[in-house]
């Protein structure tokens, strides 16, 4: 009897727990976005941000999405060729790309990169009290180090996973033309004719969002760090999972939202 | 002045701070001495409104500091932090002309760089140091860097949280005797935590012992070796016999 109070116990502490993390995340997500359009602005720490998030994530993004591409082509011609389906490969790795593979894999790297390097960097701070350095000198944390940073992925992620998109279909027609023997034009006219905008909408709006929560992640993990060397590794670690779990969870939403109405 | 009465604070089940009562004088140097965890940093991230006291009120000049409006507050105080708490990402001029930069009394950048490059100067450093990055720093450089970023707007009050920890003997003395020069010729009111004697002996003009998250013993420097308090005499001759636990 004991023994199932103490388990029942334990699982109930972690759900409260859990639910506790939830809602602190929640409340972190509302007091970042209500900062947004409050003054004052750090223009620099934006600018420096949109570069690092963005510019400096083009080549591993570039890459995932080229070697995707090229494997998604490879593998529908694979398995579409057991019932004569090869012609199809172009607007299947169009529409792959774009509503699901471009977004997700784009959103996972920048958890890798992205979040990964904002937790770091923002826990060594809070270690090294460069955080209470900018509270004695009346300069917000939540405006200076966490609204730029988040503003900068909500705006230039979307842009990556375009990108990420048209390099992942690059990927699949040049595997296509120059191995699989498909017409250069007509690969591409299929492509472009079997695309509906809601397609390229359902993308660019997953990549804002998995970008906010890659940003929202690194910066809630890097301001709660624990104290040392331990802390800033359980924080960055953390921030990754949670990312990475909330992208995923996010992407299964919006995939939802987009195509099952 | 500041004034401190019945502040307390617990992380938890650990009570640091259990009701200190300390008055500071306007245009004194004020040194709190203690062991390590009894709450030092605590008492004066309270004064700042970086930790929230549990109970207790703090005043400055009169005003509760709960109900002033911060950046006015926060405008008045300079800090030198233990590690010197400089920004990675900026240079040695920007993070000592930082509040310089913030809307409130925003300076032109050549101005502001101007004034940083004469706080560095007041600190030892010379004009080259000002482009470099604090990673390029040595410690000592560091915390002369703090000392200038925590002068640079010309504050009233300016705490100093272990000033010379990590620091070579020498270059420990070289910070004290800045610290001195730059109280007496600032006329600022000034709180520091250290437990560095030699510290104690070249800045305070009060000493506040904290033990048990109270304040054991305070008064004038000139009755510090004569006060009678054998929590303060082992302190202050390093002794692992008294009535402070060696292993805390």
């Amino acid at each position: 009897m004991i023994l199932i109070q103490n388990s029942l116990g334990k699982i109930g502490a972690s759900v409260l727990g859990l639910l506790a993390s939830i809602g602190r995340v929640t409340l972190f997500t509302l007091a970042a976005l209500s900062h947004v359009l409050r003054a004052p602005f750090y223009i620099r720490e934006f600018w420096t941000a949109l570069i690092r998030i963005g510019w400096l994530s083009l080549p591993v993004v570039g890459l995932t999405a080229l070697f995707t591409g090229g494997a998604l082509a490879l593998q529908i011609y694979a398995g579409g060729g057991r019932f004569n389906a090869e012609a199809l490969m172009p607007q299947i790795v169009a529409v792959g790309m774009v509503r699901e593979l471009g977004p997700v894999l784009v959103g996972l790297m920048i958890a890798a990169r992205v979040t990964s390097s904002i937790a770091a960097e923002i826990a060594t701070m809070k270690v090294t009290e460069q955080i209470d350095a900018l509270v004695t000198l009346s300069t917000d944390p939540m405006k200076y180090l966490v609204v730029p940073r988040v503003l900068a992925a909500l705006l230039v992620v979307p842009c990556l996973v375009g990108v990420g998109d048209l390099i992942g279909i690059a990927g699949g027609w040049s595997v296509a033309t120059g191995s699989l023997d498909f017409n250069s034009a007509t690969y591409l006219r299929n492509t472009v004719t079997f695309l509906e905008p809601l397609d390229i909408v359902s993308s660019l709006v997953k990549g804002c969002a998995f970008g906010g929560i890659a940003a929202l992640m690194g910066c809630y993990f890097g301001m709660n760090s624990g104290r040392g060397a331990q802390g800033v590794g359980k924080a960055t670690e953390t921030s990754v999972v949670a990312a990475s779990v909330l992208i995923l969870a996010a992407n299964f939403v919006l995939t939802g939202v987009f195509f099952s109405l | 002045m500041i004034s401190l009465h019945g502040v307390a604070k617990s992380f938890g089940h650990n009570d640091v701070l259990r009701g200190v009562d300390l008055e500071i004088p306007k245009g004194s140097s004020m040194v709190i001495i203690g062991g390590s965890g009894t709450g030092k940093s605590v008492t004066l991230k309270c004064v700042l409104g970086l930790v929230q006291p549990d109970a207790g009120r703090i005043l400055v000049d009169g005003q509760d500091v709960t109900q002033v409006k911060r950046d006015a507050f926060l405008a008045r105080f300079g800090m030198l932090f233990q590690g010197a708490a400089l920004f990675d990402s900026l240079s040695v001029w920007q993070n000592v002309a930082f509040r310089l930069l913030q809307r409130s009394n925003k300076l032109s950048k050549t101005d502001a760089k101007e004034i940083a490059v004469e706080k560095l100067r007041r600190v030892g450093l010379k004009p080259d140091v000002a482009d470099r990055f604090p990673a390029e720093l040595s410690g000592g450089m560091q915390k002369r860097v703090g000392l200038a970023r925590a002068i640079a707007a010309d504050p009233e009050i300016i705490f100093f949280d272990e000033p010379t920890t990590g620091l070579d003997p020498i270059m420990a003395g070289v910070i004290n005797d800045l610290i001195r020069e730059i109280v007496v010729e600032l006329g600022v009111t000034a709180m520091t935590i250290t437990h560095d004697m030699s510290s104690v002996r070249a800045i305070a003009d009060h000493v506040a012992m904290l033990h048990h998250g109270r304040i054991q013993w305070t008064g004038p420097i000139s009755e510090l070796d004569h006060c009678g308090d054998a929590h303060v005499t082992q302190f202050i001759t390093g002794s692992a016999e008294g009535p402070i636990e060696a292993v805390r």
